[in-house]
């Protein structure tokens, strides 16, 4: 039995308290206090429901020199992550029943987060021939992907959406035409010429997002079942815009964005620095504002990070060869509750809702409210601010474009059924 | 100035005064005995992850003129990715002692983040399509020879702007010399913008009045890119004397070379008293001269 006590508790339908959280079995026993072996004094602290991380790169099996389940995980629950999905693109890429309980039998023996894996929309993740959609949701398969690649073939993506769909699994794209994009390295536009680095074009996110909610739409007029499309790391304005319009219009479209997105721009590529270097880039401050408007006024549903590992020596490539993608699994909510929430304003009930229940219901899992007899996947998070320090971090990306930064709201006690799977308490 | 990466934040005294110090390199070039102890005891690395003879060449020769030390270090970039690294690269030679590190690297960026990594010298020896510093200051030193002045000028660089370092570094350097700048080329290989200059896909009305034209590579790439088609180009982009009509009568041309004769010049004119092609490649001896005194001996400039 745990007690936490004189804590303020935060959900998806706000704030109250302070309790006294008493927690056993697994559960939240009562708000009112009890007896327990350990006492932990939650003055000034906030008590959440654990978070849910829709698109992570774990990179097991096969790029374990990147980052492996075992660090992933860690770097997971140091997030105040209870459950995480992981991206399919791995060597090779988890596109069968079995690469799909393998990796949760692996998971379950860490006792870190919940792992939740996404397998890929066609095999191989080739984009030519679809995988077994059925088995891969029996063998525990949480949504359907080929992120780290774009769906070339409308086709191919269209019968994923029917297939998937008789099973309850999202699909979830990485929305980027190909061949529009080209070689961009960062957004297109007045910097990148000024800087001399191809431009990957705002058009190339925003035309494929088009594509797809046609493609949607087809599916839904086709399948006796509804279709779920999700959209991944939304990065631009326009993009926005048309999830916006397609939600109004009764679409089953839903669309996450990521702490990068929603905190850098492009200036800083002046850097040079290829940490920078993400896919979709990181676009302008109208772009940036426009997401968080987004998240305001549920176009969007969920902050995934899409934690990308990579080696530090890959990251010491050039802006050419250096590969995409951020680390941000152990900053993420510290970062947006500092510089969402307590820099501008933004209310905390929904920045947690967009760690939680949005996410979640996204993999159709039931909301958590924190109240007597709820699951006890929680988070205990810290105002006190200090600074971002990626040699501390769990990952094996050891870097950050926020190092340095300082912020709030650090995890410092996470629980997955009421087991504590991070501690940091003073 | 600690190094000179690009021309972000220069001002046309810091220009002015290194164009005055390549003047009197030029003169030391002059003399029967090409060669000054200025540099003597310091070592210069010129390390090349691009392949290019010319500039490498002449970056050693104008540190030798100096009496420097001089390595040279050479690989592919492709051969990195399996191997050391730029990083590790750099840090050998640093280990080995090295005072400046002439830095050509066929992306953007790649002499910036050296400075995070090395205490010495950086000058860009050319990044991807980022930079040339040292190619702009002897092409606005040669400018500068033929027309006196280049206040109220105007100059037109046609071809490739896209994906032109030459473009990108004479844009921001000429500027601030008092320079009109015009740039032309085809839609698909003019930017969307670079401030400092006036773009457009017409080649006359950049040529209109000019007095002076530099002339870039067309690479094989953009054919094969499919981004371009040849003879499109040469038809419309090629700098033909009949062209040059619209050009102030006498106006000079200038290439970053190396040349493609009969592409993106008329063949005959490189050989003509206008180009200015020669002199370049002997200014830039000089300027890079002044460019290495500067940033290791003379840093107040």
């Amino acid at each position: 039995m745990l007690l936490i006590k004189n804590v303020t508790l935060v959900d998806a339908s706000g704030k109250r308290g302070p309790a006294d959280v008493l927690i056993g079995e697994g559960k939240i026993l009562s708000l009112d206090g009890g007896e327990a072996e350990t006492v932990i004094d939650g003055t000034g602290l906030f008590l959440a429901p654990g978070f849910l991380d829709l698109h992570a790169h774990l990179r097991e099996p096969g790029q374990e020199v990147k980052e492996e389940l075992a660090t992933g995980l860690l770097a997971a629950v140091r997030g105040g992550y209870t459950d995480v999905v992981s991206m399919p693109n791995t060597t090779p890429p988890v596109d069968t029943p079995e690469a799909v309980r393998a990796l949760k039998k692996k998971a379950h023996a860490l006792s870190l987060a919940r792992l939740h894996p996404a397998a890929a929309l066609t095999q191989g993740q080739e984009g030519k021939a679809l995988t077994e959609a059925g088995l891969l949701k029996e063998a525990g398969a949480s949504l359907l992907t080929d992120d780290g690649h774009t769906n070339e073939d409308a086709g191919i993506l269209a019968a994923g959406l029917l297939q998937a769909s008789a099973f309850g699994l999202p699909v979830a794209v990485h929305a980027e035409d190909a061949s529009l994009r080209r070689g961009g390295v960062m957004n297109d536009g007045p910097l990148a010429d000024l800087l001399g680095l191809p431009g990957n074009p705002k058009e190339a996110e925003a035309a494929r997002i088009a594509r797809d909610l046609e493609v949607l739409r087809y599916a839904v007029r086709r399948s006796p079942t509804r279709p779920h499309l999700h959209i991944q790391h939304l990065s631009t304005k326009r993009g926005l815009e048309l999830i916006r319009e397609a939600k109004k219009a009764g679409l089953p479209v839903t669309a996450e964005a990521t702490p990068h997105h929603l905190t850098l721009t492009e200036e800083a590529l002046k850097s040079f620095d290829p940490i920078l270097k993400v896919a979709p880039p990181l676009r302008t401050q109208e772009d940036l504002e426009a997401l968080i408007e987004g998240l305001l006024d549920g176009t969007l549903d969920a902050i995934a990070t899409d934690h990308a590992p990579h080696t530090q020596a890959e990251k010491e490539m050039d802006l050419l060869r250096a590969p995409f993608g951020i680390p941000s699994l152990e900053v993420a909510f510290p970062l947006l509750y500092t510089e969402l929430h307590l820099k501008r304003g933004f209310p905390l009930k929904r920045l947690v809702e967009l760690f939680t229940d949005g996410p979640r219901s996204i993999l159709g899992l039931k909301p958590i409210h924190l109240e007597e007899g709820a699951e006890a996947s929680l988070v205990l998070l810290d105002p006190k601010e200090r600074p971002v320090e990626p040699r501390n971090f769990a990952s094996k990306a050891r870097f950050s474009p926020w190092a340095g930064w300082v912020l709030g709201g650090w995890p410092v006690l996470t629980l997955v059924e009421g087991q504590v799977v991070h501690q940091a308490l003073e | 100035m600690r190094h000179l990466l690009d021309f972000q934040g220069w001002t046309k005294a810091q220009v002015e005064n290194t164009l005055d110090t390549a003047r009197v390199m030029a003169e030391v070039l002059e003399r029967p005995v090409k060669k000054v102890p200025a540099l003597q005891g310091f070592t210069v690395a010129t390390v090349f992850f691009e392949p290019s003879t010319r500039t490498r060449i002449s970056f050693e020769l104008a540190a030798r003129r100096m009496s420097a030390d001089v390595v040279s270090f050479a690989a592919q970039a492709s051969s990195l990715q399996k191997g050391e690294s730029y990083k590790d690269t750099l840090l050998t030679l640093e280990a080995m002692g090295i005072d400046a590190y002439i830095i050509r690297a066929d992306s953007a960026g790649v002499p910036h983040q050296a400075t995070r990594w090395v205490k010495g010298v950086v000058v860009n020896g050319g990044d991807g399509r980022r930079a040339h510093p040292t190619q702009a200051l002897l092409d606005a030193y040669t400018l500068l020879e033929a027309l006196g002045t280049l206040e109220g000028r105007k100059i037109a660089i046609v071809g490739d702007i896209l994906h032109s370092r030459v473009a990108r570094s004479n844009v921001e350097l000429l500027p601030l010399l008092g320079a009109e700048v015009w740039v032309a080329g085809p839609p698909t290989l003019l930017p969307q913008s670079l401030p400092g200059a006036r773009l457009t896909p017409h080649l006359d009305e950049a040529l209109a009045e000019a007095d002076a034209v530099m002339v870039l590579r067309l690479q094989k790439e953009r054919m094969e890119a499919g981004l371009i088609h040849l003879q499109d180009y040469i038809a419309h982009y090629q700098v033909t004397e009949a062209r040059l009509k619209k050009a102030k009568p006498g106006a000079f041309l200038l290439h970053p070379g190396p040349m493609n004769r009969d592409i993106e010049l008329e063949g005959t004119l490189a050989d003509s008293e206008r180009s200015l092609v020669n002199r370049q490649v002997r200014n830039g001896v000089a300027v890079r001269m002044a460019v290495l005194y500067h940033l290791l001996v003379g840093r107040e400039g």
